[in-house]
């Protein structure tokens, strides 16, 4: 009973590769003016973007699911919260990222300027939440090495930690202490510097709604989901390691690397397998989420159990 | 021997007659109540409402109902105690029948359509997963509840036996509270609430069996004197 079939033709796709289509005619200001624009809305905004070097030969996530089911505790614990609240509590805003630490140009930028010289790829990554379902997402984005490089981070940049926006009229879930606001998450330098790591304006060919984390946030497919930080204010090269939320929420469950490992249960539950949105029987979990040839050799020597 | 089980209160003859209030509609209506929540999510899940993961939520909606019923079988006796309509005491089996309905069939779609009856997994969670340690138990203990419900084998066990048997149900309702408790990943509303309301049902029941001790001790505790052969 109750199980959804995957269907070939997705509904929401069709139509929306029809607006689509007539929107981008009418923006013929192309990306940048979408991204000026899509600062903040709360509606999708058509993007161009080129195909980037990573696709995946799986079924897409119906974008209906991808915008409907998301872990995003500003809006609220539930995972139709941010999709049921973004529209009436989002509101169009000015986005400006402040890059920081220790770089020789920090500075603090909108978010046109920030992702304007680069090119806006799409990318289809797997993405896998610690709660053991996946989703397989095409992103539209930017390397997040190529932005970083910009500010010329230092010898002493060993870490990049980002920082969600704390706005409570916009996002209603910070008004409790759910979490200890803002969200900080972090990478490695070297993840940071990955070229899988991706700095996501968009998904399905339009600017991110909200419940996606609009207008910036991180994708970094090898990790556990909560990794990628959302609605992203501030880049801080460090020294150390950022304490992150979930670290600081529960040390035990939740560590830095969240590296996606089959073999490293949740304390709670088993991590071995996964259920992929749309799919009633699970499927094997994939060390390092099936991307370990582009990035186990950044663990090399280490114990992934201690470092969770 | 029911008589004898169903003393003390009020008539629980009049009750099964219909005439101590509540009307012969009463049980029938609420049996169609109770059913409810189960016709809702099959139309959720018919009508693709229970999102991008439908195998979760009916799990979580299922859990949720069975510790809803629970909490409101805790609920009856001191009620009906409060408000002094002993008809609610005949809807008591009843209510605790559904919750372990809505136990069954969270359980059942646990281990078919979460783990697909993979059995080895199923153990690994029981003995690994602490909540679902705990959840598993309470299922256990709730089992000889719902084997004993019927009159025969209230007759058989005899009422003292009997009674002694269904006060499991005041460590299965901790146990079920907790397993919901124990699997949230972040936010403790619901199991805080559940948490109360139990604490508040069985608060109750120490108060009234101390009042019942000290006041009288011919007088028996309340919620043995509870008929339930009428429940």
């Amino acid at each position: 009973m109750l199980i959804r079939h995957g269907s070939d033709i997705r509904e929401s796709e069709v139509t929306d590769k029809a607006l689509w289509l007539d929107r981008r005619r009418f923006l013929a200001w192309g990306a940048a003016g979408a991204l000026a624009l899509g600062g903040g809305r709360a509606e999708a905004a058509p993007l161009t973007a080129a195909k980037g070097p990573f696709t995946l030969d799986e079924a897409l996530t119906p974008r209906k699911d991808v915008t409907t089911y998301n872990n995003f505790y500003e809006f609220g614990p539930d995972k139709g919260d941010p999709a049921q609240l973004a529209p009436s509590y989002f509101k169009p805003k000015p986005w400006t990222v402040a890059v920081s630490g220790e770089c020789a140009k920090p500075g603090t930028l909108g978010l046109e300027d920030l992702i304007k010289p680069h090119r806006l790829e799409e990318r289809t990554y797997r993405m896998r939440c610690v709660e053991a379902w996946s989703m397989v997402i095409p992103w539209v984005g930017v390397p997040l090495a190529e932005v970083l490089k910009r500010f010329e981070p230092s010898s002493k940049a060993k870490f990049v930690e980002f920082t969600t926006l704390v706005d409570a009229e916009i996002f209603p879930g910070q008004r409790t202490r759910l979490l200890d606001w803002p969200y900080v998450e972090g990478l490695r330098i070297d993840e940071a510097m990955h070229p899988l790591t991706l700095l996501a304006v968009g998904l399905y060919g339009e600017t991110l709604l909200p419940q996606n984390g609009a207008p910036l946030r991180l994708v970094v497919p090898w990790k556990y989901g909560f990794k990628g930080i959302k609605s992203i204010v501030s880049i801080r090269f460090t020294e150390t390691p950022a304490r992150t939320s979930w670290m600081k929420s529960a040390p035990r469950e939740y560590g830095f690397y969240a590296n996606v490992n089959p073999k490293v249960d949740h304390p709670r539950w088993s991590q071995a397998k996964e259920r992929r949105i749309g799919e009633f029987l699970k499927r094997d979990t994939l060390p390092f989420n099936g991307y370990g040839e582009q990035v186990a050799s950044l663990y090399s020597g280490m114990d992934l159990a201690v470092n969770f | 021997m029911t008589g004898g089980a169903a003393s003390t209160l009020s008539s629980p003859r009049a009750a099964h007659g219909g005439r101590s209030g509540g009307g012969r509609f009463i049980k029938p209506l609420v049996f169609a109540l109770c059913l409810l929540p189960l016709a809702w999510l099959g139309w959720k899940g018919y009508s693709g409402l229970l999102g991008a993961n439908p195998i979760e939520a009916t799990i979580r909606e299922l859990g949720d109902w069975a510790l809803r019923f629970l909490l409101i079988a805790l609920g009856v006796t001191p009620l009906r105690r409060l408000t002094g309509w002993s008809w609610l005491g005949r809807l008591r089996r009843m209510l605790g029948l559904f919750a372990f309905f809505y136990v069954v069939l969270h359980l059942l779609s646990y281990v078919g359509l979460d783990q697909f009856f993979d059995w080895s997994a199923i153990g690994r969670e029981i003995i690994k997963r602490k909540y679902i340690t705990i959840g598993m138990l309470a299922v256990l203990l709730l089992l000889p509840l719902a084997v004993t419900s019927t009159d025969t084998m209230l007759r058989r066990l005899g009422g003292r036996r009997w009674r002694a048997l269904h006060r499991l149900v005041y460590v299965i309702g901790p146990l079920g509270v907790a397993h919901h408790w124990m699997m949230v990943k972040k936010d403790l509303t619901q199991p805080m609430i559940h948490a109360a309301i139990l604490a508040v049902l069985l608060g109750w029941r120490l108060v009234a069996w101390h009042n019942a001790r000290t006041a009288s001790r011919r007088q028996e505790s309340p919620c043995a004197a509870s008929p339930p052969s009428s429940a």
